[in-house]
Formats: structure tokens, C-alpha cells, sequence
């Protein structure tokens, strides 16, 4: 076992926010799902206050390397999430962090209240890929801004907090940085990269519905090492480092660079099943080299959060 | 996307079924049979799973791969499942494909055998459809919701265009080698598929075989004949939407089997969205079959 932010884990292999519906793969597989359940802990798809029918479709374009997704957050809402879905992935035999998005550090607050008292809940995951609709700035992309929206919600729930941080800025460490300075339990990286496709038969016209979308897969694999090894020189705090891991060897390199959780995420749309592979395979490989290895890029000096 | 349009609506026919009696023709109740299935649908195997060719065969314009799979699930008419070529899945056109493809099933033998109808039209199905016996691949399903059986003792017609004849022949053989079925192709290059099928009336586009014209003009004929039928339809998006509107002119309940890009068929990616009067619904878990009603159009 391994503890998260006090979770206790089985493995370091989860999912990605929004790569794999719990739900949906339970009614096309059946009880099977759960014998044998691909992931440590799962993360659960945007919830947002309201309902969200997400965007027009194409909503998908293939890459050689990977793919770029245009869904646009569909969910349906707190209420619904509460009523319909928080029962069904209670039933899941691994700890359940949620995700959230806001359009404001109050939504985010409200939000995170509404799954405080919640026992199903092991954790929150802020998803600040979204623009402030006051300060039209990135959550996420900007330190100050990631500073308020922690600011706003830390004092709403002694659940761990995990922000996921977007690559589409530029300085994703110092993001990191102030999410710990101001309560961060930990930090998921990377979110997908923007990225768009032309219209194969109408010159000038975006293929996909949203316009642009999200990269993932094995394309964005060196750029989410990158990351992780730049954030873990900034913070202490736990990471999920994600981004086109396929194999164990991709998720131990992650795990090198100073991660301490891996999330498949793209590799489970090729195989329901990829997220168990992958935690079979890092743990061959680390009962092979005989011990568990020391981290190869150690966390810096310990920071004071009221300095 | 493009997996979505290279090629995803598939499947079809068998390499020997249709000229086994024993295999064409027959009531065979495979819906009852279903296995382990839940929520109307029969359960796919947890993982994708990898199996080999056996089979291939050229039909025109089009190939069918025969996959053994003795040990899986048997698949209810109108569901599909994932395909990737277990080597060489990547250095086509732009480096593609990447992710696997969707094809409904279009027959099961009685040993296992699955049958999946290609079309080659982009770097996946180009792929798919050059794979022959000592070849593997990965398959992930029975996936989705297939046709429902018909309702109220109406008389099933099923309609089919193109590739989209695919899962009507696993459902003739579920309803029986009489049922009425009707097809359309390009020309008669394309309508060599038809064989797939028993005894189907066949129209083309350029008049080369069959009707000469829309294979929804022979479904109008029909239709007015008899509207104590239901119809059960696979094809184009315009094939559809005229089959769509014929059905609702007539009073005449339709399930259509829709085709849409997808990146994992199990619900996952929400990639594969369709426009329902209900919202958008994930072709991949609420479909691919849809009722016509459910729809305001097919587009």
C-alpha cells in the first residue's frame, strides 16, 4: 500500500479526469469492472454547478501519436451528480476523489463545500482550466489567480485538495508553487495541451466542433516529464504526473521525474484494461530491480505556508 | 474523427455461412441466447482481447475479416466491437491510425467466428482490410446496444447501404433468412456485398444492377403496401434520414444504426456524441442502434 495525502492506495496507477467513465464501463462490462478494477483510486469527470450538454460534435480527431479531444466538460451538474452518480461510484472498490470546475473561486468553494461532509468522497480534485469569469485571467494559469481561488476554497473542506495544473501557460511550477503556498494537498499535471486540426474537405474551417481542443497521448509524453520534473524542483506536496504514459516503464519514468502517482489516461480509450497492465508492469520492473528506488529528484527545503 | 470516418460502420458477412443451410436461413434466436447480458445488451469482456485472423475475403469493394473468438461473448444483432491490427497499428497517412476502430459485427458462426464487413478508406480500415489468416488483433466488445426484436408481431424490414449492410446480416440470421431486406451500393461493383445477405433486392445508384435509383424508393413501395411493419435500418446518413422520414410519414416504428467517431466504445472518451431530442447521447452506450423517434433528424 501506498498513502496519498493520507489515502490509502493499492498501487500508484490512477485515471485521469474525464479518460474513463466508471459508470459507462460498469454497464458495458458488467461486474467484471469491478474484480478487477484498472485503477488505485478513480477520479471522477468535471462536476460544474450546472448541467453541461459539452460541445457540438466532431468532438474527436486522431493523431499519429495520439489525439485532440473537443468534449467541453459535459456533466449533469451538482445535482445531479449528488443524486445519480455519487451512489454508483460509492459502489467502486477503490477511493473516489472528485473533480471540480467553477467559473469563479465562489462556484469552486461552493462546490467543494457540497462534497465536504460527503464519506463517498476521498478527495477533490480542482480542475482550473477555466477562465475566471471576473478577471477573465486562466485559474490556472496565473499564480495570483490560483493563490485567490485556493484562498476561497482551502477553508471549505479538510478533504485533500489536488489542483490540476494546465501546461497551456507559462510558468506551470510557479502555478504549482502558489497552489502549495496557499493549502494544496498536491498537484496533477499535465491537463491537455491545446491543439487544433483543419477541416479535411472545407479549407479554413477547424474540424472540431469547440474549434480547438485538448492534445493527449504518447505526443505529449516528453512535455509532461518536463513538467513534472520542473514542478517537483518548486514543491514538496505530492504529484500525479500524467501525460501519454502506455507502459510501465512510462509511468516509472514519470515516477523518476519525481511524481509519486501516475494517471493513465488516452492508453484506456485503446484498452479498458491499460491502467492495470501499466500497475502489473511498474511493479514487475520494480520487484526485478529489487527495491524500491530512491527518488530521483528530491523535493526542495520544506516551506512555511504563513511566510 | 478521423477514426470515426475512416471507417467505423461495418461489418459484415461471413465467409461460409451464406452458403451453409445450416447457417442461412434459419431462425436462430440468438437474442435469448445471449449470454451473460444486462440492461439489454450482451456484456463485453473486460480488457480488450487479442485474436486471430482467419479469414478474408473480397466482396467488390469490400473485405470481410473472419476473427476467431470461441471463447467470447456472443454478440446481440446490431452491436459492435473495437479493432486494432495487433502489428503495424500506426505509420499510415499522417502517421495514423492511433486509436482502434468501431465495426458492428456482421455475423457470428457457430464456432465463435466473428465476421467484420471493410470498406478501406483511411489509414485504419486501409489496415484492417489487408490483415489475412496468421495475422492478430485486438478486439474489445460486444459493445453497445443492438436492435431490439420487433414489436407488436410487425413484419421486420431491414435496410442497408453500403458497408452499413454489416449488422443486417447477423440480424437476418437472427430473424430468419426470409426476412425482407433491401440494400443499396453505388453500382454493381459495390453490390457485390449483397451475397452477404439471403435473397435481398438490390438497387444501385448508376442503375448497374438491381433498381435503378435510392434503395428508400424500394422501402416507400413497401411501406405502402403494409405499414404493419418494422423497419430496421444501416447506411449512409442521407439513407438514413430518408428512411427516418418515410417511417414517421407512415406511422412505421425504425431503428436505425448510426455511425459516429469514436475513440473508445465503452463510453469513456464522450467522443461520439449524436443529437437526440433527449440531448446528445453516446452513440458507443446508448446506441449505435437508436429509434428513429428519438431523433429529430439523422445528419
Amino acid at each position: 500500500m501506498i498513502s496519498f495525502c493520507g489515502i490509502e492506495l493499492a498501487h500508484p496507477i490512477v485515471n485521469g479526469s474525464g479518460t474513463f467513465d466508471a459508470i459507462a464501463a460498469r454497464t458495458a462490462f458488467g461486474e467484471a469492472l469491478l474484480d478487477d478494477f484498472p485503477f488505485s483510486a478513480f477520479v471522477s469527470k468535471t462536476v460544474t454547478l450546472a448541467p453541461r450538454q459539452g460541445n457540438p460534435p466532431p468532438r474527436l480527431w486522431e493523431l499519429g501519436a495520439g489525439m485532440i479531444n473537443s468534449i467541453g466538460l459535459p456533466n449533469k451538474g451538482l445535482d445531479g451528480y449528488l443524486a445519480e452518480d455519487l451512489p454508483r461510484l460509492a459502489e467502486l472498490p477503490v477511493p473516489l476523489i472528485v473533480n471540480v470546475m467553477g467559473s469563479s473561486p465562489g462556484d469552486v468553494a461552493w462546490l467543494v463545500a457540497a462534497f465536504a461532509e460527503r464519506d463517498e468522497v476521498a478527495g477533490l480534485e480542482l480542475n482550473v482550466s477555466c477562465p475566471n469569469v471576473t478577471t477573465g485571467l486562466l485559474m490556472g494559469a496565473d499564480p495570483g489567480e490560483t493563490a485567490a481561488l485556493l484562498d476561497a476554497v482551502r477553508p471549505r473542506t479538510p478533504k485533500p485538495l489536488i489542483v490540476k495544473l494546465t501546461p497551456n501557460c507559462s510558468a506551470p511550477a510557479a502555478v504549482a508553487a502558489a497552489a502549495e503556498l496557499h493549502g494544496a494537498d498536491a498537484v496533477s499535471l499535465i491537463n491537455t495541451l491545446r491543439g487544433m486540426a483543419m477541416h479535411p474537405r472545407r479549407p479554413g474551417e477547424p474540424w472540431l466542433g469547440g474549434g480547438t481542443g485538448g492534445v493527449s497521448g504518447p505526443a505529449v509524453r516528453a512535455i509532461a516529464l518536463a513538467q513534472v520534473r520542473e514542478v517537483r524542483q518548486r514543491v514538496r506536496i505530492p504529484i500525479v504526473g500524467m501525460g501519454g504514459v502506455q507502459s510501465g516503464r512510462h509511468a516509472r519514468d514519470l515516477l523518476d521525474a519525481g511524481a509519486d502517482l501516475v494517471a493513465v489516461g488516452t492508453e484506456s480509450f485503446r484498452d479498458p484494461r491499460a491502467g492495470a497492465r501499466i500497475a502489473a508492469e511498474l511493479g514487475q520492473m520494480r520487484a526485478n530491480s529489487g527495491m524500491i528506488a530512491a527518488p530521483s529528484q528530491p523535493a526542495p527545503p520544506p516551506i512555511t505556508r504563513s511566510g | 474523427m478521423s477514426a470515426a470516418r475512416n471507417g467505423a460502420r461495418s461489418g459484415a458477412a461471413g465467409s461460409d455461412s451464406y452458403v451453409d443451410p445450416d447457417n442461412r436461413g434459419q431462425r436462430r434466436n440468438v437474442w435469448a441466447a445471449a449470454g451473460d447480458s444486462a440492461g439489454g445488451r450482451t456484456l463485453a469482456s473486460f480488457g480488450r482481447r487479442r485474436l486471430p485472423v482467419v479469414g478474408r475475403r473480397e466482396y467488390g469493394a469490400y473485405v470481410v475479416i473472419s476473427v476467431a473468438d470461441s471463447e467470447g461473448p456472443a454478440p446481440d444483432p446490431g452491436q459492435f466491437a473495437m479493432l486494432a491490427a495487433v502489428e503495424r497499428w500506426g505509420g499510415g497517412t499522417d502517421e495514423r491510425p492511433f486509436l482502434p476502430r468501431a465495426f458492428s459485427v456482421a455475423r457470428r458462426h457457430d464456432d465463435g467466428t466473428l465476421d467484420f464487413l471493410l470498406e478501406a478508406v483511411g489509414p485504419g480500415t486501409d489496415r484492417l482490410a489487408e490483415l489475412d489468416g496468421g495475422d492478430d488483433v485486438w478486439l474489445l466488445g460486444p459493445l453497445g446496444r443492438g436492435f431490439r426484436p420487433p414489436r407488436d408481431g410487425r413484419r421486420p424490414i431491414l435496410v442497408g447501404g453500403g458497408v452499413g449492410l454489416a449488422p443486417l446480416a447477423i440480424l437476418q440470421d437472427a430473424l430468419g433468412g426470409s426476412t425482407l431486406t433491401l440494400l443499396g451500393f453505388r453500382d454493381a461493383v459495390h453490390a457485390e456485398a449483397a451475397t452477404l445477405l439471403n435473397d435481398p433486392r438490390v438497387a444501385t445508384d448508376d442503375g448497374s444492377r438491381g433498381h435503378h435509383g435510392l434503395v428508400t424508393e424500394l422501402l416507400a413501395r413497401e411501406l405502402g403496401c403494409d405499414p404493419r411493419t418494422e423497419v430496421y435500418a444501416c447506411g449512409p446518413p442521407a439513407m438514413l434520414e430518408a428512411v427516418r422520414t418515410l417511417c414517421a410519414e407512415h406511422g412505421v416504428p425504425a431503428q436505425l444504426a448510426l455511425e459516429s467517431g469514436m475513440a473508445c466504445g465503452y463510453g469513456a472518451c464522450f467522443g461520439c456524441v449524436v443529437a437526440t431530442k433527449a440531448g446528445y447521447v453516446r452513440l458507443c452506450v446508448d446506441g449505435p442502434v437508436l429509434e428513429a423517434v428519438q431523433l429529430e433528424s439523422v445528419e
